[in-house]
């Protein structure tokens, strides 16, 4: 470990996580996102070389090129994304892998190779900066707009919203939470939890766009977020490898034991909440819809699940680095097989 | 029976029978056991899209050349079907031989045609003697067989021997299938006076031979040629590609531990799977997907994303009929265009046309090498009727293998390289060096982008900037020419009549050449686009090219004539697109017709 104050223990600077000036709109909820991806990773000292990172097509996805210049990154398709991670995913299971989309890019044309890239528990970290319109293309509702919810130029949304992180949870999910791209503090904490987690972690962040959907009446607004949330938890994260010595008052707070060790505490604060009652996180997000309020937080974990690589039962050398030697059955092999076939 | 006046292992059956009901494998004991006795046979299903019900067909060809083309017409057929039987006899010819299940057929008299061998079987009354009353509606079936053995001599101890393999160990079934076998043996023989001239014999055709289907081949040059990920969704004719595949990956790839060396994912969609070949090969791996037409109009964009990205992929395209569902159990090469010009701005791509399961053993394999090498998708271009249709052709043979994975730079080998950009061409010849995720190096990512990008992967709308990279790609694609299957010259090398074909249309070519012995004529199967040198001194060394293919609007013309400018005025059209596999029937007639004009 470096002892360098500003290296982490991979003995990288904070500058080795950055990536691209961004070109979204000044104030974008994205850019806070992307500050809180930089600083997770740095902070859990993730090998920059050893990180892919994925998108699909929107403002949303031009963020992988803002962070972590160093990491190969893929910008796909629209609504495609999901498809090429989990190839990158099988192909070599030692990569750190990282899909930013948005609520278009997902809710939208995207909603199947979503809803399936959850069902195969591709192990990445999947985030969805949501802020319920199509910016890109100037102010389109998308579906994860609210019920109700105005646009910049004046109709209100005539169809249901489609929650990703409800979805998410009924197709079988492990990691699902949600938060607000202005809560840094939580963006942080959820980054680093969702990197340890294995299997398909969902980040569902609400980040307000500035430009078409930041207006009164829009429920994804900064006014409107700012004053809707409601945090479930304080979130504590403490990696593995750290000696668990932090100050957390006993009997108000829930341990999360994640996949590599790592803790996540949950500090209670107005209400009970317990994360790993599947029924509970749904009536939950569901009752906060209704009363028109943002729950925040991690909404839903557990230890159960078995992720695509452990599934497919793959050599632990990457498939990419098999050779001729690994691959090819020999002539003994074939001609068994040509005798099988007369 | 005088054998001077026998015809001898040279007639073509026909049955047709309805689909699900067993017909199936009676027709491939009868296919294997002629097989098996050495005489040169060929097999088409013609059958419907469905599970059960539907008028289905098989052919059984025998030709002491072993001729893997359909026949026209028929010399003798098998009519267990009684909805179709009166347009079954309609289609045949007078002196065909007709075994028919009269149980459920009648025939008027004026149905019956001048020389025709009638044999009715009563397959419902003797079925009763089948006494697994379960297994009586499949094995009925072997009636038929059992009477054609009989009649025609096909010899018991090696239809036995193909009952004994198909049903490996299972004694029951076993003895059920030669028991009922043996019930159409002895009504033919207490029942049928021979009346045509038909005889097998046994002969040496089917020395080092195999049967095989293409997809199973297609499925066997891909794991031999080092693929390690396989993403599909089913689809009528590719899915037994993939499943082959699987199975044989179980087989062939796992290691002592029972770990895979491989991972096949059946996708929700083909723009799923094709989304997967491209993560995969991005990252690294050799990656495939099977598909046919439907499949490959829905990966036309992810397929714009490898080309101008410049990503390794290797697609099969079992070509069906089109448009839309067509006729999706039938059999054409309609894909051509589609496929070598696919998705939106300008692309064009590098197809391979195998024509044989051999040709897909071998191409299966070359195109991972292509697909590395030249860091763009490779498309596979079989099609039905050599996908699903068993073949009678040589055994595989083995290559040791040396895979080219391309330019690809390791941590290492940055450290030597002075200048490196992703889209950088260093060599002059469009093909750039690409890193992999993963390389330990502080300069080895770079990222990928289906935007404007720049010789260093960054984004630019600079119009200088693409234009230059579009010119790169077209080199890029021209240089694959060198590394691409050479076509194949037969006939007269001095006729200024020349034919071009290419994949399953081999087959009927090559038997019109046989036939038109006085003819003089030359023919080029052209294996690859883009189009090498050789194909275009071929055509400027004819005064006439006949293009033969199995599509409406010449699709392979089509591209000979945008690519090789000047040499439009000499090409002539031969296209069946009717959906069943090309016969030299129809070449014949049509080049005869043409020539004689």
């Amino acid at each position: 470990m470096s002892t360098d104050t500003n290296c982490n223990r991979a003995g990288l600077s904070k500058l080795d996580y950055t990536g691209k000036p961004t070109t979204l709109c000044k104030g974008c909820g994205h850019d806070s996102i992307t500050a809180g991806i930089i600083q997770a990773y740095y902070e859990l000292g993730v090998a920059p070389h050893n990180l892919a990172k994925f998108s699909g097509i929107g403002c949303s996805s031009k963020t992988p090129t803002y962070f972590v210049d160093r990491a190969h990154g893929f910008n796909t398709v629209h609504g495609r994304m999901p498809s090429v991670a989990t190839g990158a995913s099988v192909a070599n299971k030692k990569l750190t892998i990282i899909g930013v989309s948005g609520d278009g890019d997902t809710a939208s044309i995207g909603m199947g190779q979503f809803c399936h890239l959850v069902r195969r528990n591709v192990n990445m970290v999947y985030i969805i900066e949501n802020n319920g319109t199509y910016g890109l293309t100037k102010g389109q509702f998308s579906a994860t707009a609210d019920l109700g919810s105005t646009a910049k130029k004046g109709p209100a949304n005539q169809f249901p919203t489609i929650d990703c992180c409800s979805i998410a949870i009924e197709l079988g999910a492990t990691f699902v939470a949600r938060s607000f791209s202005g809560d840094r503090k939580q963006v942080i904490a959820l980054v680093k939890a969702a990197h340890a987690h294995q299997g398909i972690a969902l980040l569902d962040i609400i980040s307000p766009c500035v430009t078409f959907n930041n207006q009164e009446g829009s429920t994804k607004s900064y006014s409107f977020v700012k004053e809707h949330a409601i945090p479930l938890h304080e979130l504590g994260f403490v990696q593995f490898q750290d000696e668990i010595t932090v100050d957390m008052k006993e009997g108000e707070r829930k341990e999360i034991k994640l996949h590599d060790g790592s803790l996540l505490t949950l500090r209670k604060l107005d209400r009970e909440y317990d994360p790993t009652d599947k029924m509970k996180a749904l009536t939950a997000i569901n009752d906060s819809r209704q009363k028109q309020e943002l729950i925040t937080g991690l909404l839903y974990y557990s230890d159960k699940g078995t992720d695509l690589n452990t599934l497919l039962n793959t050599v632990e050398s990457p498939l990419w680095a098999l050779g001729e030697k690994d691959l090819d059955p020999g002539p003994e092999a074939l001609k068994k097989i040509n005798a099988s076939l007369s | 029976m005088a054998t001077g006046q026998s015809i001898v292992n040279n007639l073509s059956i026909r049955v047709a029978t309805i689909n699900g009901t067993g017909s199936q494998s009676a027709n491939n004991l009868l296919f294997k056991s002629l097989f098996r006795m050495g005489i040169g046979v060929c097999a088409k299903n013609l059958f419907p899209s469905n599970i059960q019900g539907l008028p289905t067909w098989f052919q059984i060809r025998v030709s002491e050349q072993g001729y893997q083309d359909l026949r026209e017409f028929d010399d003798l057929a098998v009519l267990m079907n009684a909805e179709t039987a009166k347009d079954d006899i309609a289609t045949m010819r007078p002196g065909t031989t007709i075994f028919y299940n009269s149980s459920i057929i009648k025939f008027t008299e004026d149905q019956i045609k001048p020389g025709m061998s009638i044999y009715a079987i009563p397959i419902e009354e003797l079925s009763k003697g089948i006494t697994e009353t379960k297994l009586r509606h499949l094995l009925k079936n072997l009636f038929y067989v059992g009477a054609l053995s009989h009649l025609y001599e096909i010899e018991i101890e090696v239809m036995k021997s193909v009952i004994q393999d198909t049903f490996k160990g299972k004694q029951s079934a076993i003895d059920a299938n030669v028991a009922a076998l043996q019930i159409g043996i002895d009504y033919a023989k207490a029942n049928f006076t021979k009346t045509d001239k038909f005889l097998f014999k046994r002969a040496n055709c089917n020395e080092g031979k195999i049967i095989v289907e293409g997809n199973t081949a297609s499925a066997l040059g891909a794991i031999y040629g080092g693929c390690t990920v396989v993403a599909w969704y089913p689809i009528t004719p590719s899915s037994s590609l993939a499943e082959t595949c699987e199975s044989y990956m179980k087989k062939l790839r796992v290691d002592k531990d029972g770990k895979a060396k491989f991972a096949v994912i059946q996708a929700e969609d083909e723009l799923a799977s094709i989304g997967m070949v491209l993560g995969a090969s991005w990252a690294g791996a050799r990656a495939m997907t099977a598909t046919a037409g439907p499949g490959i109009s829905l990966m036309h964009e992810f397929i714009g994303l490898a080309y101008y990205s410049e990503i390794p992929a290797v697609i099969f395209d079992v070509q069906r009929v089109g448009p839309s569902t067509g006729l999706p159990t039938r059999t054409q090469q309609c894909d051509i265009i589609s496929c070598a010009l696919a998705s939106h701005g300008d692309t064009k791509h590098i197809l391979l046309f195998p024509a044989s399961p051999t040709e897909c053993f071998e191409m299966g394999a070359e195109a991972f090498d292509l697909a590395d090498r030249m860091q763009t998708p490779i498309f596979v271009m079989t099609d039905l009727d050599l996908g699903m249709n068993a073949w009678v052709d040589n055994a595989f043979e083995y290559k040791a293998p040396n895979f080219d994975r391309g330019k690809v730079l390791s941590a290492e080998d940055l450290n030597k390289v002075k200048d490196w950009g992703r889209y950088l061409d260093s060599d002059g010849d469009g093909i750039c060096y690409r890193t992999l995720p993963g390389t330990d190096h502080m300069k080895g990512a770079y990222f990928t982008r289906g935007s404007g990008h720049d010789e260093y992967a960054r984004y630019t709308e600079s119009p200088v900037v693409y234009t230059r990279n579009m010119d790169r790609l077209l080199k890029k694609w021209h240089t694959s020419k060198k590394y691409l299957p050479k076509p194949v010259l037969k006939g007269d090398i001095n006729s200024k009549v020349g034919i071009i074909a290419y994949g399953t249309s081999d087959h009927a070519v090559v038997e019109t050449m046989d036939r038109l012995t006085t003819t003089s004529l030359k023919y080029l199967r052209v294996r690859a686009y883009p189009f090498i040198q050789e194909v275009e001194e071929f055509i400027k060394s004819c005064d006439v090219v006949y293009i033969v293919e199995q599509n409406r609007d010449g699709q392979l013309q089509q591209l000979l004539e945008i690519d090789l400018p000047g040499i439009q005025h000499k090409l002539r059209p031969i296209r069946y697109y009717g959906g069943f596999p090309l016969s030299a029937d129809i070449v014949e007639r049509e080049l005869t017709k043409h020539m004689g004009r």
